[in-house]
């Protein structure tokens, strides 16, 4: 377990224990990891995928064609362990794409749909029914559940993605002078009751951060996925918001998929 | 609505819902929404729960064992399970103390089932959580707090 | 039409073990959306799960069961290779049902 100085005097405060002794350091920790034990049995991400399935293997599009021909760098057709070496280079595309790009790229090219409509809205908002994208994306990923992440570094394009996606990960910037790094390239910080991740510097977070998204966010009331995590990270250090598939989101998330190479996939897990 | 066969039963107890097999019908539908018990739903205290399902109070029981986390994450969704070792248990029902209305779920357990449930509730701050039991048409109680705290980045 | 159910029924030594997961906002009639208005309630009211045409199991809710309900119990009686059937009704007057074979 990690030592989490002041989290004694913090932990007492809050749950206004008078003797701090009761609450010894690591027993909220310990707490929250029985709450999340308690919940990984009957995600509800099963829901959400299942409709991923339903509508990957549906003609849609003005092509009239299902997405089972997709090619996600294993060949046309292959999705299953497609996530786990992704974000990669496309010749066809000439670009490095993480999944949900590449996801775009063939309801695009593959189906004939427009891409400004299927870029609109990517993410459900409260009380709505999950996006296609976000369920095309759990069963994406679901695809690769149990498979070794295996992002290459092969193609120079796909290493200097990686170089500009740590480059990104340690600028400071925004009206709180953040970088990603100010919460998570330190060990043993958190915030309120939260763990904060080191997911620069210590390997199982860094393993943890990619293979555990997507995710059902109890929080959000629904699954959510790697674009959304990284969106919603730009949010709260108050930066620009973080474009749906913008390079530079595919750089960040080169940069955590190579960090994580070697770690099972275990998503769509289910999260606060 | 097609259906091949049909079967109503009345279950017994407190809940006396109609129960078909196959697919039901509007009209079913609305026997069954009928049948829930709104007073029970929308009463606010466990004393005016237990009125409401036709107690006049509870006892305190250790034959009922209520497992849920000492503190939630997120109270969205809090994992409780209720299992009643009393004998002729009949339902069981989850109480949150501080929610706007204290009762969350209530389950009928026919002769044969288990007399033990798990479902996650939603809890809006930290509370007393109560597992009711109904045995022998008397009611039983066992109660945990459960901590309920808020997200790290407010998310 | 709502979104069917996942459901796992397995046959145990004890008992058929079953696991539901449901599609419902399950919401709280609390909420209130961006323009300020309350979102009305709308949940799960009632619960039936039966084997063999009769009731193992039924169940009435409010809002403060979660969104996309979870269910776990277990009932004897019940045999490899038979159905379950699962239907529940919502405050809406809405209805789903949807069948399991016990593994």
């Amino acid at each position: 377990m990690k030592m989490h100085r002041g989290r004694i005097a913090a932990a007492a405060l809050f749950l206004g224990c008078a003797a701090a002794s009761a609450y010894a350091q690591g027993s909220a920790t310990d707490e929250i990891a029985r709450y999340r034990a308690m919940l990984a049995d009957g995600n509800p991400a099963e829901l959400v995928v299942a409709r991923g399935e339903e509508l990957w293997k549906t003609r849609r599009g003005a092509k009239n064609v299902s997405l089972e021909q997709c090619d996600f760098g294993l060949g046309a057709g292959v999705l299953k362990g497609a996530y786990a070496q992704m974000p990669r280079y496309f010749a066809d595309a000439d670009q490095v794409m993480d999944f949900e790009s590449r996801l775009v790229w063939c309801m695009v090219n593959l189906q004939g749909m427009d891409r400004a409509a299927v870029t609109k809205n990517p993410y459900s908002g409260a009380g709505q029914r999950q996006t296609d994208l976000e369920a095309l994306t759990a069963y994406g990923v679901e695809m690769s559940r149990g498979i070794p992440v295996n992002v290459p570094q092969s193609h120079p394009k796909e290493r200097a993605a990686y170089d500009r996606g740590r480059y990104a990960f340690y600028m400071r910037g925004g009206p709180y002078d953040f970088s990603c790094a100010t919460c998570h390239g330190v060990t043993g910080q958190r915030i309120r009751l939260q763990d904060l991740p080191n997911i620069a510097g210590n390997k199982p977070d860094a393993d943890r951060a990619f293979t555990t998204w997507p995710a059902y966010r109890v929080s959000q009331g629904a699954l959510r996925t790697m674009q959304w995590r990284l969106n919603d990270c730009f949010r709260q250090q108050r930066f620009p918001d973080l474009v749906f598939l913008s390079p530079t989101s595919v750089d960040l998330i080169t940069f955590l998929g190579v960090n994580a190479n070697g770690a099972k996939m275990d998503a769509p897990a289910i999260k606060r | 609505m097609n259906r091949s066969r049909r079967n109503f039963v009345q279950a017994g107890g407190v809940l006396g819902l109609m129960v078909a097999t196959g697919l039901i019908t509007a009209e079913e539908a609305r026997a069954q929404q009928q049948a829930w018990n709104k007073a029970a739903f929308e009463a606010k205290s466990l004393d005016e729960t237990i009125k409401a399902l036709g107690g006049t109070g509870t006892a305190q029981s250790a034959d009922i064992t209520l497992t849920a986390p000492d503190i939630a994450e997120n109270g969205a969704v809090v994992p409780v399970a209720v299992a009643s070792k009393i004998p002729n248990t009949q339902s069981i029902y989850i109480l949150v103390e501080k929610n706007p209305n204290a009762l969350a779920a209530g389950f009928g357990i026919p002769a044969g089932t288990d007399a033990s449930i798990a479902t996650r509730i939603k809890m809006g701050q930290t509370s007393n959580v109560h597992a009711v039991v109904k045995a022998d048409n008397k009611f039983y109680v066992a109660t945990k707090e459960v901590k309920v705290t808020l997200g790290g980045c407010g998310g | 039409m709502p979104d069917p159910m996942r459901i796992r029924a397995t046959e145990q030594p004890d008992g058929v073990d079953v696991r539901v997961l449901m599609s419902h906002e399950m919401e709280t009639g609390q909420r209130r959306d961006s323009a300020g208005a309350i979102v009305p309630a709308w949940f799960i009211q009632t619960v039936v799960v039966s084997y063999a045409g009769k009731p193992v199991l039924n169940a009435e809710w409010g809002p403060a069961v979660a969104k996309n309900p979870y269910l776990q119990f277990k009932f004897k009686g019940g045999k490899k290779g038979e159905k379950i059937s699962i239907t529940w009704v919502d405050n809406r007057g809405e209805t789903r049902t949807d069948e399991a074979t016990i593994g």
